[in-house]
């Protein structure tokens, strides 16, 4: 037990002090702290930009002074077509409205800008509308009380009658939340197991491995790196919580802000907590199929392709729950919920926007920790054949030698 | 004492060590000589229990050995290798603590032992700035730092200088007087011939020769006798005690089963001239090699 602590805390200081933890830590806390305060950048910049759009507009009185006044911005431009046209291009506007009278005395808009945007026009498009409208209700003799009744939105209230299910808003909210845990849990097993494969790897290329296995069982090796890399992750997301934690609070937080849209500044704690446990329990299986791949080969070049098909179904795993997001309830999410590979992923995500029973959660969990155990018991058998294996032989062909040689005959 | 008792190992038909009976007397050095092939390394892990043997029993002091006795034994690997990146130092110091030591132990005995291989000022480099010869010599403090009472040596001298040899061989003869047994494995059967009470000698994963270095050369039944004269010897080639004879520039080198057949030989030189040299020479563990295996050894 003793040595478990010595391996683990060799593994853990050796991670911390390399340059290549500290300076991804130390971009991503910048990410971090840039995201938090994203609306305050943009507000700035904003400021500082050409200030607010403007219009011209040609058009006819009585249309020509409403618009005028219901376009922010809008400007009755004094001179003719092509030279506004001109003034646009030159960037004096942002565009020209010209407004003509149509066959049954309606005004008919054309809208001229430099190049198309994805607002193109919107705004001007509603505001003659709004004039056109007015126009024709005088002409069909409508009073305007009987038009704003006629245009006022209709109220429409929605309600969930199962008990217990989230409001429109604690939903949003949630999704933002598990689709932030989702993205963390992903880069950090892509991460993590990444790197438990190199270090595995590079034990076995500068042949050190050979002396570490005849002072310390393989297997109390295998488990106390995983430890101690896991150390690493939760030291490095630890430091990210906390530069997005006073990321929150020195950021504007404000009501309408993006913070407060993802309501995190209110955060659900449940959602947090079953975060973790799904986030330790995906680790830990997919560590212990990182080492064991990381076995099976002898060069560090090699590791990262061994990976790949762990990769994949990381992946798979990740585009999985993203599509659980909104659809919860679909047949192949809920199987694929208790496949133990997605179901740190798809479960969680399960949990966070849908309805899920308890005995359902317990059934995933058992599954999943009963392969964590499976898998750390054929793992530790490959590692111990595999660490003492230097041929280059396909991945099926490296498993089995492995296990003949890790095993008595 | 360590031993071996029909042990097998197979990888799958094929037998890498093949029905291997030793038995290693305590506080003694014990060679193992082979070619490449022979079986001398998986031997080695069957002992420290990397592998598992797939048939046979090993034990030592009548116990087997687990990661429990992992601070009573040391092992050189043939593949030698150390963290690069790693200061030697902190090398030492990891590789010590997994074998039981605490730094504060290990620290002095590092120290002395750079001193005593004359390389105190590798301490704080890195492993990958130092040459293959001192790494190997770094690794092999690694092996004997925590005071094995079993040391597993797998080729220590390959790949060192003659002065580095002698610095090696005189650390592991000291490590013997101070009551560790080492086992060790060459293909140079000089090395074995010099350090060696007793030793086994490997062939595809059979034992060929087996016990102590005298009562091999002894049992072996056959002496050299090496002749340099002014006339011609050939005539001896026809004698029947020769068992082998073997022409050389100055004279014959002739094989014979015992001392008796010498005298023999002896008598029949005289009177046919001047004789430069009569020797009666002890059989060389190549020779024996040769003779038991019908091929050369090298």
């Amino acid at each position: 037990m003793n040595k478990f602590f010595v391996i683990l805390s060799h593994t853990y200081t050796n991670r911390i002090k390399s340059r290549a933890f500290i300076i991804t830590t130390l971009l991503t806390i910048a990410a971090i702290l840039v995201m938090a305060n994203i609306q305050t950048i943009m507000d700035t910049f904003q400021e500082e930009g050409s200030g607010e759009s403007t219009t011209a507009i040609i058009a006819e009185e009585p249309v020509a002074s409403a618009l005028s006044s219901s376009i922010t911005g809008g400007e009755l431009y004094e001179g003719g077509e092509e030279e506004a046209k001109k003034a646009v291009l030159e960037g004096e506007y942002d565009g020209l409205l010209v407004v003509e009278e149509g066959e049954n005395g309606l005004p008919e808009g054309h809208y001229y800008m430099d190049q198309f945007t994805s607002s193109s026009g919107a705004e001007v498009r509603q505001a003659l509308q709004q004039v056109k409208a007015t126009i024709a209700a005088e002409e069909q003799e409508i009073s305007g009380e009987a038009l704003s009744v006629i245009s006022s939105p209709v109220s429409f209230e929605t309600t969930a009658l199962e008990e217990g299910a989230k409001s429109e808003e604690e939903l949003n909210q949630a999704r933002v939340i598990v689709y932030i845990m989702l993205f963390v849990m992903y880069l950090a097993v892509v991460m993590y197991g990444n790197i438990i494969a190199t270090e595995v790897t590079t034990e076995k290329s500068s042949r050190v491995m050979e002396i570490l296995i005849s002072s310390v069982s393989p297997v109390t090796q295998m488990f106390a790196k995983i430890t101690g890399v896991a150390l690493v992750g939760v030291t490095q997301i630890g430091l990210f919580i906390l530069a997005g934690f006073l990321g929150i609070t020195f950021a504007d937080d404000t009501e309408g802000s993006l913070i407060q849209m993802a309501g995190l500044s209110n955060p659900d704690w449940g959602v947090i907590s079953y975060a973790v446990l799904f986030f330790l329990l995906g680790y830990f299986l997919y560590a212990t199929l990182a080492a064991m791949l990381g076995s099976l080969v002898s060069r560090v070049e090699d590791a990262q392709q061994i990976v790949t098909p762990m990769m994949m179904l990381v992946i798979a795993a990740f585009f999985l729950a993203i599509s659980a997001l909104s659809t919860p309830e679909a047949t192949y999410i809920i199987i694929a919920s208790y496949i133990p590979f997605f179901t740190p992923f798809v479960m969680f995500t399960r949990m966070g926007v849908g309805d899920v029973a308890l005995w359902e959660t317990l059934v995933s969990l058992g599954l999943l920790v009963g392969t964590i155990f499976l898998l750390g018991i054929i793992g530790a058998r490959i590692y111990r054949g595999g660490v003492l294996m230097y041929s280059s032989a396909s991945l099926l062909k490296n498993v089995k030698e492995a296990m003949q040689l890790s095993k008595k005959e | 004492m360590l031993k071996l008792e029909n042990v097998t190992k197979k990888f799958g038909d094929f037998a890498a060590v093949d029905h291997l009976s030793l038995e290693i007397p305590a506080k003694q050095m014990f060679g193992f000589l082979g070619a490449n092939g022979a079986g001398k390394t998986t031997t080695f892990r069957m002992i420290l229990g990397l592998m598992d043997q797939t048939e046979g029993d090993i034990s030592w002091n009548d116990g087997e050995i687990g990661y429990e006795q992992s601070h009573l034994i040391g092992y050189l690997p043939e593949e030698r290798g150390l963290y690069p990146k790693l200061k030697v130092e902190d090398q030492l110091v990891y590789l010590a603590k997994l074998r039981g030591m605490s730094k504060q132990e290990a620290v002095p005995e590092i120290n002395r032992w750079l001193e005593r291989f004359k390389v105190p000022e590798y301490r704080t480099k890195k492993v990958e700035e130092l040459s293959k010869g001192n790494q190997q010599k770094i690794q092999f403090i690694s092996a004997v730092l925590h005071k094995p009472k079993l040391l597993i040596l797998d080729e220590p001298f390959s790949g060192l200088d003659p002065v580095n040899v002698g610095m090696l061989k005189e650390a592991v003869v000291e490590l013997k007087e101070a009551g560790t047994s080492i086992v060790f494995s060459s293909h140079r059967m000089e090395h074995v011939e010099e350090l060696c009470e007793s030793l086994c000698i490997m062939h595809k994963g059979k034992p060929v020769v087996h016990g102590g270095l005298k009562e091999i050369k002894r049992s072996f039944g056959k002496q050299k006798v090496r002749i340099e004269a002014e006339f011609d010897v050939g005539f001896l080639r026809d004698k029947e005690e020769v068992l082998h004879y073997k022409e050389t520039s100055e004279g014959a080198i002739c094989q014979v089963k015992e001392d008796k057949d010498a005298e023999e030989l002896f008598e029949a030189l005289q009177g046919r001239g001047f004789v430069r040299q009569f020797v009666l020479e002890e059989p060389s563990l190549e020779d024996i090699f040769i003779e038991k295996v019908g091929e050369s050894y090298e």
